[in-house]
C-alpha cells in the first residue's frame, strides 16, 4: 500500500537531497565530457572567499526575511482579530483578503512590475496626490528600493494565508476562557495579552517556521522582476543557486549555494521551535 | 479594546446606582456602535487593498494601452470604464500558444492531484490502520521531509532526472529514452508524494473506529478492499482538502518547470507568462494573459471558497 509514495519520495526526495550533499564536494558540470572530480571544500571556500556576490544574496536573503517575517505574521494577527469581529457580511470581506493567496506569484510580479514602472499605477496615484509635484521614481531600477518593492508585494500576496491560519486558532480558544474574563471585568487589551495570545501559541509557532521557511526560498520575484539586479541588490541564496547552478551549469557550485541555504533554513527553523518552546 | 485601564480601575464616581447604571448602558451601546463602525473602515481598507490590483489587471485587459495610462492617475483605473475590447485577448492568443499552456497545465494539475490522492491516500492508510515493521521511522521520515523547502533540492534535482529513464508514447506502443527533461512526466511525478497530504490522510483515517476493519477482515476482505470500499467512501472532506492543498502550487508551479521544460508546447501556464512578458507586448496583453491564467483559481476559490480556507487553515493547526 505504501511503495507508491515511498518509491516517489525516495526518487524525489530522498535521493536529491543525498545529491545536494554529493554534488557540493564536487565540480559537476550539468552537461559535460568530462567526469565531475571531487574538490572538497572549495565551493564552499569559493562562496564565503571569492564570490561578492553569493555574500550579497546571503545577507538580501536574511534581510528579507528579517523584515517580512514580523510584518507579514502581526499584519496577518490583525486582520484575523478584524475578520473574527461577528458583523454583517464579514465573509464576503475575509473571501477579498484572502483573493491575493490563489493568484500565482508569477502573476502577481508582472502585475506588480507595471505598478511599479516609472509611468506605472504608483507613480501616477502619487502624482494625483500631490497635484503633480510628484518625480517619478523607478522603484525596481533603484537599489535602494528594489527590494523594499518586493517585500510589499510578497506581504500583500501572503498576508491572507497567515490570517486564515491565525483566524481558525482564534476560533479554537474555549469561549468559556472569555467569560471567565469578563466576569473578571478585564478590558480589552488584558482579555488579548492574557486569554487569546496564550492560546494561540501553537499557531504562533506555525506560523512564524513556515513564514521565515518561505521567506528564504524567495526567488519567483525576484526572477521575474528584477533577475537579482539592480547591483545585485535583490539576488537572494535561491536565486544566485539557481543562476549558478542550472543557467551556468555550475552543477557542484550550485548545490554547495543549495546545501548551505538547506542548513541555513533547517537551523533556523530549529532555533525557533527551541525558543518558543521554553516560553511555554 | 482601548488600553486604557481606568475605566474599570478606577474609583467609582459619586453618582446614584440607578442613573450611573443607566448611564454606563448607554455607554456601552455606544462602545459597541463605534467599535462597529471602526471594523467596518478596517474591513474595507483591508479588503480594498487586497483587491485593487486584482481589479486593475481584470478591468485593463478590456482597455486599450492609451486608455490603461489615462486611466492610471483615477479611480477609472479599477473600473470597467471607457471603450471595452477583446482585442488584448485576441492579441495573446495570437502571440503565443496560449491554449496550449493552459492546456499544459491543465493536464500536469490534474495528473497530480488525482495520483496524489490515490497514492497519499494509500501510504496514509498503511500507517494509520495497519501493522508494519518500520512503520514510525517512515512516519517521521516522511514528516521530516516536511522542514526540506523543494528549493533546496531544485538544482541536483534537475541533474539527476536528466539522468532518469522516462517513457514515450509512440504510435504503436511506448519505448523507454534516457532523460525525463521536456516531458509532462518530470512535471508531475516530482509534487505526487507529499509528506502534508500523507500526514493529513493518516490523521483522519485514524480518527475512523477500527472495529469496522476486524469486522470486515471477518467477512473475508484484504486490506484493499477495506480501504477501497470503507475507508475511502468515509473520507470524502480529507479528500477535498487534500485535492486543493496539491492543486494550488500545480497550477501555479514556476521554478521548477522553468528548469526542465525547454520546449514551448510542454510548457506550464506561469513560465508562459513569464515568456510572454519578456516579449515586450503591450500591457493590455499581459493583463490579458494574467487575468487567463487567475481566473480559473479564483472561480474555483469563490465557488468552493469555504472548504478551500478550511483546508489551508485546517493543515495548520493539525499540523
Amino acid at each position: 500500500m505504501s511503495s507508491p509514495a515511498l518509491i516517489l519520495l525516495l526518487l524525489f526526495m530522498g535521493i536529491p537531497i543525498l545529491l545536494t550533499f554529493g554534488l557540493s564536494f564536487t565540480n559537476t558540470r550539468l552537461i559535460s565530457p568530462n567526469p565531475p572530480a571531487f574538490i572538497g571544500l572549495d565551493n564552499f571556500v569559493r562562496a564565503f572567499a571569492h564570490d561578492p556576490t553569493f555574500i550579497r544574496s546571503l545577507l538580501n536573503t536574511a534581510f528579507f526575511a528579517v523584515v517580512v517575517v514580523p510584518c507579514q505574521s502581526l499584519l496577518a494577527l490583525a486582520l484575523a482579530v478584524l475578520v473574527n469581529q461577528k458583523v454583517t457580511g464579514v465573509t464576503v470581506f475575509r473571501t477579498m483578503i484572502f483573493m491575493p493567496v490563489v493568484t500565482s506569484m508569477v502573476v502577481v510580479s508582472i502585475l506588480w512590475s507595471f505598478f511599479y514602472e516609472d509611468d506605472g499605477l504608483f507613480n501616477s496615484v502619487l502624482n494625483t496626490l500631490t497635484g503633480g509635484g510628484w518625480t517619478a521614481v523607478a522603484w525596481l531600477n533603484d537599489p535602494g528600493t528594489a527590494m523594499p518593492a518586493i517585500i510589499i508585494l510578497s506581504v500583500w500576496q501572503g498576508v491572507g494565508l497567515h490570517m486564515i491560519i491565525w483566524l481558525s486558532g482564534l476560533q479554537g480558544i474555549d469561549p468559556a476562557l472569555y467569560e471567565a474574563a469578563d466576569l473578571d471585568g478585564v478590558n480589552g487589551w488584558q482579555r488579548f495579552r492574557y486569554v487569546t495570545w496564550p492560546g494561540l501559541h501553537s499557531t504562533m509557532v506555525f506560523i512564524l517556521v513556515t513564514i521565515t521557511i518561505a521567506a528564504l526560498g524567495l526567488f519567483v520575484q525576484v526572477d521575474v522582476m528584477t533577475s537579482g539586479g539592480p547591483q545585485d541588490a535583490t539576488s537572494t541564496l535561491v536565486y544566485h543557486a539557481v543562476r549558478k547552478g542550472y543557467r551556468e551549469q555550475d552543477m557542484g557550485y550550485g548545490s554547495a549555494i543549495s546545501l548551505i541555504f538547506f542548513l541555513a533554513v533547517l537551523t533556523i527553523s530549529l532555533i525557533q521551535r527551541r525558543l518558543t518552546r521554553d516560553k511555554d | 479594546m482601548t488600553p486604557d485601564t481606568s475605566t474599570t480601575l478606577g474609583a467609582p464616581p459619586e453618582t446614584a446606582p440607578t442613573d450611573r447604571r443607566a448611564g454606563r448602558r448607554r455607554g456601552r451601546a455606544a462602545t459597541r456602535r463605534r467599535r462597529v463602525v471602526l471594523t467596518y473602515i478596517g474591513l474595507t481598507v483591508a479588503a480594498a487593498a487586497a483587491v485593487f490590483p486584482l481589479l486593475f489587471m481584470i478591468f485593463s485587459s478590456f482597455k486599450p494601452d492609451r486608455q490603461i495610462f489615462a486611466d492610471l492617475g483615477s479611480l477609472r483605473a479599477f473600473l470597467p470604464v471607457g471603450d471595452l475590447t477583446i482585442d488584448n485577448y485576441v492579441g495573446v492568443f495570437n502571440r503565443v500558444p496560449a491554449a496550449q499552456f493552459l492546456t499544459n497545465s491543465i493536464i500536469v494539475t490534474v495528473c497530480i492531484v488525482l495520483l496524489g490522492l490515490i497514492v497519499n491516500s494509500m501510504i496514509g492508510f498503511a500507517i494509520s490502520r495497519m501493522r508494519w515493521k518500520g512503520k514510525n521511522v517512515v512516519l517521521s521520515l516522511v514528516l521530516a521531509t516536511l522542514m526540506v523547502p523543494f528549493e533546496t533540492i531544485a538544482v541536483p534535482l534537475v541533474f539527476w532526472v536528466a539522468k532518469m529513464p522516462s517513457i514515450q508514447w509512440v504510435v504503436d506502443g511506448f519505448l523507454v529514452k534516457q532523460g525525463m527533461l521536456n516531458t509532462y512526466q518530470v512535471q508531475i511525478l516530482p509534487y505526487v508524494a507529499n509528506a502534508l497530504a500523507i500526514f493529513l490522510f493518516a490523521q483522519h483515517f485514524g480518527d475512523i473506529p477500527k472495529e469496522i476493519d476486524e469486522a470486515a477482515r471477518v467477512d473475508g476482505a484484504g486490506w484493499f478492499t477495506i480501504y477501497r470500499r470503507i475507508i475511502v467512501p468515509l473520507s470524502g472532506p480529507t479528500f477535498a482538502t487534500v485535492a486543493i492543498i496539491m492543486m494550488l502550487p500545480a497550477w501555479n508551479s514556476y521554478l521548477w518547470p522553468l528548469m526542465v521544460v525547454q520546449e514551448e508546447s510542454l510548457r506550464p501556464v506561469s513560465v508562459g507568462m513569464q515568456y510572454f512578458f519578456q516579449l515586450n507586448p503591450v500591457w493590455g496583453q499581459i493583463m490579458a494573459y494574467g487575468t487567463l491564467i487567475t481566473l480559473p483559481m479564483l472561480i474555483l476559490f469563490i465557488i468552493f471558497q469555504r472548504s478551500f480556507v478550511q483546508s489551508l487553515a485546517g493543515t495548520a493547526v493539525k499540523g
